[in-house]
């Protein structure tokens, strides 16, 4: 299918003062038109205030081979992760 | 005015919303790509939706016992109202953006003018209404864009749609002894002063999108009279089914 569009990842904000959250992705000839799907496909019942949209092209992605040296930290150094702190019920969205 | 020339009025309005609707339905699950697909049928549910406001207000208006679904789905061809343009079928997706965008505009030019309409369910409808068919334009509009300034056979697909469904155009802005009654009476609105900015917002995209402007100057009509295309009878006895096989159905 070399005639598809390209692919468009598509991020929504559901309300103001939170972040844009990755919704999926999308085929599209442009970014408006990219723009357009999304409200279509994504945020047509009151889903969201703001999209944005990125070709997937553009995104570069950490390669699987080296999962472990990226995300697999020495498991005897606690100390290192933050969770020794009681968060108040007040703060939301952490 | 008479309730009688109001409710025909509203037909005439809601007839265009509910056939272009069915035209647009018959692409559910066959639109050249899925997210075109669910735009479409977006469009068409913001269109029943639409008609739905009309058709219950006008059940309220009649003297007989009558529902949403009476109005929509029994009347006979003769009784709906609709413009030639909606009708016209799927040809391709060249002629269903055109024909989308040539009704858009004067879709939204006409409710531009509806909000300002002395009768408040009108105003109310037309109201929630604009926003929809805000979108509706442009979707279709900058569709219109890219097939006329995109490959060289999607610019030949859509001039041709363009120059086939212009003679549709010029009915939008006809006025039956009905329409003129309740405009007259500060209820409806002229379409014909809809005209020229009409003519000018399409003719300005059509340009812009690398396309000539037909200019054809001899027009169709009849639809606003009930004397529809032979396209019409075959969206009736699909849409009209259900509701015929089994009486009083609902949801």
């Amino acid at each position: 299918m070399k005639k598809n569009w390209p692919l468009w990842e598509v991020f929504v904000r559901s309300k103001n003062g939170l972040e844009h959250r990755h919704f999926g992705s999308l085929h599209a000839p442009d970014a408006e038109m990219a723009i357009n799907n999304a409200r279509d496909v994504y945020t047509r019942r009151n889903e969201g205030v703001s999209i944005w949209v990125v070709e997937s092209k553009n995104i570069k992605a950490s390669n699987p081979e080296h999962n472990g040296e990226m995300f697999e930290p020495a498991a005897d150094k606690a100390y290192r992760h933050p969770t020794f702190y009681e968060l108040p019920d007040d703060v939301e969205h952490m | 005015m008479t309730n009688e020339n109001l409710i025909h009025y509203i037909h005439s309005i809601a007839d265009n919303s509910l056939i272009l609707g069915q035209r647009l339905s018959e692409l559910c699950g066959h639109g050249p790509t899925l997210e075109t697909d669910i735009a479409m049928t977006n469009i068409a549910l913001d269109l029943f939706g639409q008609t739905r406001s009309y058709f219950q207000y006008a059940a309220e208006l009649s003297n007989e016992d009558l529902t949403e679904d009476d109005i929509a789905f029994l009347r006979k061809e003769r009784d709906y109202k609709n413009v030639l343009l909606v009708e016209q079928p799927n040809t391709d997706f060249a002629y269903i953006i055109v024909r989308q965008y040539f009704f858009d505009v004067y879709h939204y030019l006409l409710l531009k003018q509806l909000e300002n309409s002395k009768n408040v369910n009108l105003q109310n409808i037309a109201k929630k209404s604009l926003k929809e068919v805000a979108y509706h334009r442009r979707f279709s509009g900058d569709w219109l864009k890219r097939l006329g300034d995109g490959t060289e056979e999607s610019h030949e697909r859509v001039q041709k749609a363009i120059n086939d469904l212009w003679v549709y155009t010029d009915e939008l802005f006809h006025m039956n002894e009905d329409d003129k009654i309740v405009a007259n009476a500060g209820f409806g609105v002229d379409n014909s002063s809809l005209k020229d900015e009409y003519y000018q917002i399409i003719s300005d995209l059509i340009k812009q999108a690398t396309l000539e402007v037909p200019e054809i100057q001899y027009f169709q009509k009849g639809g606003k009279k009930g004397i529809h295309t032979e396209h019409m009878g075959y969206i009736l006895s699909e849409m009209q089914y259900m509701q015929l096989a089994y009486p009083n159905m609902k949801w």
